[in-house]
């Protein structure tokens, strides 16, 4: 395999996995379903930036790109955590068909 | 088939596989499940692009960190055994239909370019390894590049012939990364903390 059919294969990857996460953004009821999509969604992008960095004179900076894309991930999740429990706690479900209080 | 392309594989169809199964699975803790294997994979598939750090810290952080969080989040919000809240068929067959569709028109658009011969030219890595000593990423060695260069200096850069060129380190955004990271604590401590429910008339406060 040549190097270039490498970095196509890295970027089928990283798209599967972002459509992945959307399809799960965009189906899931489960408030903590469409969290785990959000997670797909920036994976997808992380593959992108390292098969990048790897074969394209990119460098060192999409592995810098990465790092700072897991660090705000994860303190995305915690935040997004946060707001399903409080939703948790006065709705008792999680439910995201059940959000409708700001319905017209 | 030489080695690298088996690992790459193996681990591709994991990560792939994985993924797909997150969408398709009804209950929340078998996705946190698939998902755990997919994130896995794509940290090899890090390691095999020769991104060390980043997949140590994929397995560190988001594996051993966020979904670990994401199932602490499912316990927390347990709502009594076997109630599921699935999707119905139909919206799941519209949903891998509309996807279908969505990863056709991704992977259309990566095979479709402006060349000659309509396909997209990626600019070569070979091209600017001999001026800019990228031999760091085709070693793999790139924790200590990665943290010079969130000091602000970058040892795989060539500065005297960067010219005019503004630094090229990442030390404002690992700054900001850090306050950032600060915030989001107290906050996500604050939106989450106990609070009393509302007592219900006749009942015993």
């Amino acid at each position: 395999m040549t190097a270039d059919s490498f970095l196509e294969s890295y970027l089928f990857v990283g798209a599967v996995l972002f459509v992945c996460g959307v399809v799960c953004m965009a189906t899931k009821r489960n408030g903590i379903g469409v969290l785990m999509g959000v997670e797909l969604v920036l994976n997808g992008a992380n593959v992108n930036f390292v098969a990048f960095s790897k074969y394209t004179d990119l460098g060192l900076d999409g592995q810098v790109i990465s790092l700072f894309v897991i660090v705000l991930a994860a303190a995305e999740a915690a935040v997004a955590l946060a707001i399903v429990l409080n939703f948790y706690n006065n709705h008792l479900t999680i439910d995201v068909d059940r959000a409708n209080k700001l319905k017209g | 088939m030489n080695g690298e392309s088996f690992l790459f594989t193996a681990f591709a169809l994991a990560t792939c596989l994985g993924a797909i199964a997150v969408v398709f699975s009804q209950t929340v803790v078998r996705m946190a499940f698939w998902l755990v294997i997919s994130l896995g994979s794509t940290a090899a598939l890090f390691f095999l692009a020769n991104a060390d750090f980043v997949g140590a810290a994929q397995l560190l952080i988001y594996v051993g960190g966020t979904l670990v969080l994401l199932v602490f989040g499912v316990m927390l919000t347990a709502s009594g055994p076997y109630l599921k809240i699935a999707t119905s068929p139909g919206e799941i067959v519209m949903g891998s239909f509309v996807g279908l569709l969505f990863l056709l028109v991704v992977f259309a658009s990566l095979s479709i370019g402006a060349g000659e011969d309509n396909k997209i030219h990626w600019p070569n890595s070979s091209v600017s390894a001999a001026a800019s000593g990228s031999s760091v990423i085709a070693a793999g060695d790139t924790l200590r590049p990665l943290g010079l260069s969130f000091l602000g200096s970058r040892p795989d850069h060539d500065m005297a012939s960067d010219g005019d060129a503004l630094t090229p380190g990442y030390l404002l955004p690992f700054e900001i990364v850090s306050v950032h990271l600060l915030v989001v604590l107290i906050g996500a401590a604050y939106l989450a903390r106990a609070k009393r429910r509302p007592v219900e008339p006749g009942s015993v406060p």
